[in-house]
């Protein structure tokens, strides 16, 4: 922001707004977290309370890793998700280009068919969904979260990567084209690279609702061999009884994974812009 | 080695039809230059030449050869584009080799193109760098390089000069001017500066909506234009055109005269008028009169001039500068 504009008074709401924003956003996390490591009486004594050395417990923790196979669910989910997520990425780029580079016969009608899906939720299907699994044997099988998040996230990234792809300027890729670069070189060398942050933002945007599904794993993938962590944890949440002091700490360690792949997403945002191509 | 042959091309898009059946012969190692308003179609002939566009008919021989059929990379052409379209993530070195990398050329033998090229454009010292660490000017010798180094049949310049600032249009023209000398390679150019045009081509097409208008010298173009069109479209500043009723002319329609072939006298002349506008160039004094006889007319002259505002002064027309135009808008060839 240029000096001339920013006025103290100005910068100091919007900042004063921002961080008000962000404590509101992180003040579950943050309870999550603070609680793991309470004791179960401290949990509901003082909810808010920090742990304290009288406080301060482990048990949350080792229900967890007692309980189970957890490290078996973290291996679940990050399977589904890592695979899900590049098997969206890579059919929703290819989809995308197609789109916005050839002209063809029924363009934007498949464009809009394509698009269709992010009106619709999927949930809607799940019983003919459920249906096809039975009959392909996928039921209870990592690959049938995966077909299913896969055509979930289809639709918003062909989206908004066509939209991204068009802005790829058309000399760039007729230069290649005389270059002697086939299609898929143009595809995967030109004009990838330069939608770089296009794909890390749809990479954000499809990898949450994969982390965090229950609905899916528990119809699709119930066995104990398949379940994820989102599945995993909700043997802790009984009809009754609640075993907060697990629940609390499952949930915590769920965050991490996610935060590690939003981390490198995220980077790939601000480093992706590779300017000086054209112009 | 490298000529073209373009027969009744025809390209639509849709129902559209932008070019309206073109018909060209290009010599081996002439320059020449498609020059016409925005939209007349000259960069998409240009793309049809190189194959980035299907002809919806017609066909297109590069050095006696059907080429309607054969992908780009094949066709033994380059292309040089408005907007560089260099590869921002490969060197300025990698970027002008690929071309030959792709067609299984060894490395050593690009290396040595590459050199060569590089020592032809002065680009030497920025082999390493990428495309982003470079100014405008070095992209597009970036690009011309890249295009050298194929050592094609075919240049194809679409608009290079467009994005630079004058300085460095006047400079990168030269440049193009002295490599058409030195490879002496066959050139085609599209530009909408006439100035480009007139500067360097060999061989001027002047085209507008999907038609060939005419074809020519740059000094036949000025000299001997066609038809109103061409008439207005070369030379700067634009030809007067005037009714011919107004000079008592029953064949012509329309008149032209250039500007710079209108003589100005403060004592007498054909042409009475009050001077409503100078412009002072240093080079040249352009003068828009407003008159009785003719309408308001525009005189180029050489020199500096004391003319103002509201002077009243008297045009001549220059003996054998006059171009008759029929109905038609077609010249009328009076056997000048």
């Amino acid at each position: 922001m240029s000096k001339a504009r920013a006025s103290l008074g100005r910068t100091a709401g919007v900042h004063i707004a921002l961080i008000a924003y962000t404590l509101i956003a992180l003040f579950p996390v943050f309870l999550t977290i603070a609680n793991s490591f309470k004791s179960r009486n401290a949990i509901f004594r003082e909810p808010l309370a920090l742990p304290t050395p009288e406080t301060f417990s482990l048990i949350g923790y080792q229900t967890v890793l007692k309980q189970g196979d957890f490290l078996g669910y973290f291996q679940n989910s990050t399977i589904v998700t890592v695979v899900s997520i590049a098997l969206v990425l890579l059919f929703g780029a290819m989809a995308a280009f197609a789109l916005s580079e050839y002209r063809f016969r029924g363009n934007a009608l498949m464009g809009l068919y394509l698009a269709l899906g992010i009106m619709i939720p999927i949930r809607l299907g799940t019983v003919a969904i459920l249906q096809g699994m039975v009959a392909t044997g996928l039921v209870n099988t990592l690959t049938a979260l995966i077909l299913v998040y896969t055509a979930q996230g289809l639709p918003l990234a062909v989206f908004i990567l066509s939209e991204f792809m068009r802005t790829v300027s058309d000399d760039l890729k007729n230069a290649g084209r005389i270059d002697g670069l086939s299609e898929y070189a143009i595809f995967f060398r030109l004009v990838l690279p330069l939608v770089r942050p296009a794909m890390a933002t749809v990479a954000v945007f499809t990898m949450i609702p994969i982390w965090n599904d229950l609905w899916f794993p528990l119809i699709l993938a119930p066995a104990e061999t398949t379940k994820t962590v989102t599945l995993g944890s909700q043997i802790f949440i009984g009809q009754f009884v609640t075993n907060w002091n697990a629940v609390l700490s499952a949930l915590s360690l769920a965050i991490f994974p996610v935060l590690v792949l939003y981390v490198i997403f995220s980077r790939q945002l601000i480093r992706g812009i590779t300017a000086g191509a054209v112009k | 080695m490298g000529s073209l042959q373009l027969k009744s091309i025809r390209k639509a898009f849709g129902g559209h039809e932008v070019l309206k059946g073109i018909d060209l012969e290009v010599k081996d190692g002439e320059f020449v230059i498609f020059v016409g308003p925005s939209g007349c179609g000259k960069s998409t002939l240009l793309r049809t030449i190189a194959g980035l566009e299907d002809v919806t008919s017609g066909s297109v021989q590069i050095d006696g050869e059907e080429v309607g059929h054969v992908a780009p990379a094949k066709r033994g052409i380059a292309m040089v584009f408005q907007s560089y379209a260099l590869y921002p993530h490969l060197t300025v070195k990698d970027n002008m080799g690929l071309g030959l990398k792709q067609a299984g050329a060894p490395k050593k033998e690009i290396d040595e193109k590459v050199a060569k090229a590089a020592g032809m454009l002065s680009l030497e010292p920025y082999l390493a760098r990428r495309p982003a660490e470079l100014s405008g000017g070095q992209r597009q010798r970036v690009a011309i390089g890249r295009a050298i180094v194929r050592e094609p049949k075919l240049f194809l310049f679409d608009e290079p000069l467009s994005n630079l600032d004058a300085a460095l249009r006047v400079n990168t023209r030269l440049e193009i001017a002295r490599l058409h000398r030195s490879l002496k390679a066959t050139m085609i150019y599209v530009t909408h500066d006439q100035v480009e045009a007139m500067t360097l081509a060999d061989k001027i097409v002047v085209l507008n909506a999907g038609r060939v208008e005419q074809v020519g010298s740059p000094m036949e173009l000025y000299n001997r234009p066609a038809n109103l069109f061409v008439a207005g479209f070369i030379g700067s500043p634009q030809m007067n055109f005037i009714e011919g009723e107004r000079l008592g002319d029953a064949q012509a329609k329309t008149i032209g005269i250039r500007p710079e072939h209108i003589g100005l006298s403060r004592e007498s002349g054909q042409w009475k008028g009050k001077v409503i506008h100078v412009e002072h160039l240093g080079a040249d004094t352009i003068v828009y009169l407003d008159s009785e006889e003719v309408g308001t007319i525009t005189v180029r002259l050489f020199g500096e001039h004391r003319y103002a505002e509201d002077d009243i002064v008297y045009a001549t027309p220059v003996i054998g500068g006059m171009h008759r135009f029929d109905a038609d808008d077609r010249v009328i060839n009076s056997g000048q």
